[in-house]
Order: structure tokens, then sequence, then C-alpha cells
């Protein structure tokens, strides 16, 4: 699970060679919003070449440009074979999720889809957009676009947004994949950013995509679990192992029932802090 | 083979890249350059710029370089999109 995910310009050789050592979870290329759009060609070439030259430790998806321009094919004919986890659309519609699933099929990729929801309709057709494709593993909330479509004003506070974030997340559930939270676009307001942050995580989203490499660690910490979250799912993934070996369909803990929902809680916490044990996967059947 | 027809730049100067200009040459390479670390890396510059130009097959233009400390994969990246820039595919 991304708790971070930071766009990096692809047309800026100096942010792209330094985004495998800022401790994000994802690094997002961008070869849309970011790059001039008489830049679009050199763009594409710098980030084949950096990455056929550079081995990432960091995840590496590519936002490319949407299927209404006539750099979509350009970008995913240029990426197509270099090693990364996949691909970023944007303004992402049935239309263009349908496209890029036939695009990825017919070369046989394996690259993962972050479906990047960005229009009011997009957010209101989510659940069939993010469907069309079984390599969609997360969902991107798009705010500016999106609030720019919906003539919202765009605040700190984001309530003009609360009803798409708790929309994507339910879909993000439903569809069982990541919802990524939009990123938050003062740069030097770090106490706005933490709040912005939790708020998001409380809501359910999983992470967030980032525009500075200043705000990593704030986010990092935010959506970390913490070490008695840690200990306390640990405990109750023990207690279920137990309950299921003499039948128990729920158990007690600290003087409280456990039963299914909690249990699953639990176990997306150890996915989200890296403790999760394929084992696991046994404890909810 | 790939001819540069016409006048083309690619890259900036901004730290870390490097802005590739070239246009139509007189029956060779000629190539100049600058960089602001020309001494201690004039050569592997040079030579990244004529090995990527030999791997698109351009024989014939003229080429100026203003380096602002790019590493390899940069210049090979503004190298080729220049190269599309300026020339038409000899078919």
């Amino acid at each position: 699970m991304y708790k971070t995910l930071l766009f990096m310009p692809g047309n800026n050789p100096g942010m792209l060679v330094s985004s495998d050592v800022l401790g994000t979870d994802a690094v997002l290329i961008d070869l849309e919003d970011a790059v001039a759009i008489n830049e679009k060609d050199a763009a594409r070439v710098l980030v084949v070449e950096y990455l056929k030259t550079f081995k990432n430790q960091t995840d590496v998806f590519v936002r490319i440009n949407p299927l209404d321009t006539p750099f979509f094919y350009d970008d995913l004919d240029a990426i197509i074979d270099s090693e990364i986890e996949g691909i970023v659309l944007p303004k992402a519609s049935v239309e263009s999720m349908e496209a890029l699933d036939k695009y990825l099929t017919e070369k046989n990729s394996d690259f993962k889809i972050i479906g990047l929801i960005e229009t009011s309709l997009g957010l209101e057709m989510a659940m069939e957009i993010l469907s069309k494709s079984k390599k969609v593993i997360g969902v991107l909330l798009g705010a500016e676009d999106l609030t720019l479509d919906l003539g919202a004003k765009r605040t700190k506070e984001s309530e003009e947004i609360a009803y798409a974030r708790s929309k994507i997340i339910a879909i993000s559930k439903a569809l069982q994949i990541e919802a990524i939270d939009t990123p938050f676009t003062d740069t030097d307001d770090y106490e706005g950013l933490k709040k912005d942050s939790l708020n998001a995580k409380d809501l359910g989203m999983t992470g967030k995509a980032l525009i500075s490499p200043r705000h990593v660690d704030i986010v990092n910490n935010v959506f970390a679990p913490s070490q008695a979250e840690i200990e306390y799912a640990l405990r109750v993934v023990e207690g279920q192992k137990e309950a299921i070996q003499i039948g128990l369909g729920a158990f007690s803990l600290d003087g409280k029932m456990v039963d299914a929902p909690i249990i699953k809680r639990a176990l997306n916490l150890l996915k989200m802090s890296g403790d999760y044990k394929e084992e696991y996967d046994e404890l909810l059947k | 083979m790939a001819v540069i027809n016409k006048m083309a730049k690619a890259g900036s100067v901004e730290s870390n890249d490097i802005l590739v200009m070239m246009s139509p040459g007189d029956g060779g390479i000629d190539l100049e350059i600058e960089s602001i670390v020309y001494n201690q890396y004039g050569d592997d510059i040079k030579k990244t710029i004529l090995d990527t130009l030999k791997e698109e097959n351009i024989t014939d233009v003229k080429v100026i370089i203003n380096d602002k400390g790019a590493l390899d994969f940069t210049i090979r990246a503004r190298v080729k999109a220049c190269i599309r820039r300026g020339s038409v595919q000899d078919v």
C-alpha cells in the first residue's frame, strides 16, 4: 500500500535523479500537467532514458497525457518497455480506461493502473470507470481540476471536496483498491498539510499524492500506523488464529468483542505497516 | 538514415540539464561544447554526444552544446530529442 506518492515533473532531469532518495513510497513521473505542451516530446525521451539508466528502489508510475490529447498513445508507446509499476490515467473516463486496458492487454503488459478522478462526470461514474480494468490498483482524487469543473472554490479546509472524498473512498473499498487523496498544494504550510492528511486518513484514504518532496515525511508519519496500533493488530490476528482453532466465531480482547470487521481492520493496518503475512489470508474465510 | 534538415534545439540551461542546438552540417560532424564541468568531464560529454549521434545515424550536423552539469542520460535524451525535432527520415 502506498502512503505517499510524489509527483515529479517528467522534463526536469535534476528532480528525476533525486526521486529515488526522498523516502516516498511511490514516484509519479508526470508527462501531463507538469510538462509544457511544446516539451512533451523531449520529456518523453528524457523519462525513457532516465528509466533505462536508473533502477529505482521506489515504485515508479508514469502519469501519461489524457486520451483526448495527441500524446496518449505516444506516451504509452514510449514507456511500454520500461521497468515501472504502472500508469496514472488522468481524467479517467470509461472510454480512456477501456482504451488503456486494451492497449496494455494487447502488449501483454503487467503495468498496474491508478485512475485519476478529476472531473464531475468522472466522479459520478467512478465505480463504472474503475471497474473497467482488472489492472486498476488505486484511485487518485484530483481535487484541483475537480473543483474547477464543479465551479467550487478550492480551500485549505477542503469542505468543498468532502463528498468527492467520501465517494472515492466508498468506491475504493467496494473494489478493494487503494484510495489516494489529492495533493495539498501549499508547499510551505506544514501544519495545514498535517491537518489535511489526518482528515483524509480518518475518512478512509489509504495514502496521499504529493507535489513537494518536503511533504514526504509528514504524510508518511500521518498514514503510517503507530507501534501501538501494529501491536494491537497483531494481538487481534493471534487471537483470531486461536479462535479458529477452538471453533469460535468471535472472541474477546481487552474486554471487547472482536469480530470480522475488527479483524479486517487489523489486517488492513498490517498491510499498511508491512507486517502482513500470507497466512493471514485464511483468517477471514 | 536521419538527416538534420532544419535548426532545432532541446533541453535547457537549468542546473543538471543541457541545451543542445543542431543545424544542417557541412559534410561531417562539427561539435562545439561549452560546459560548467568541461575541465573535468569534457571528453566524456563529447563521447556521449558522438555515440548518440552515431546510434541515431547522424553523420552530417553542426551541434552547439551548453551544458549545466547534465548526467549521461540527460545528454542522450536531449541529443535524441533535438535530432527528432530537426530531422526528417531519409527513406
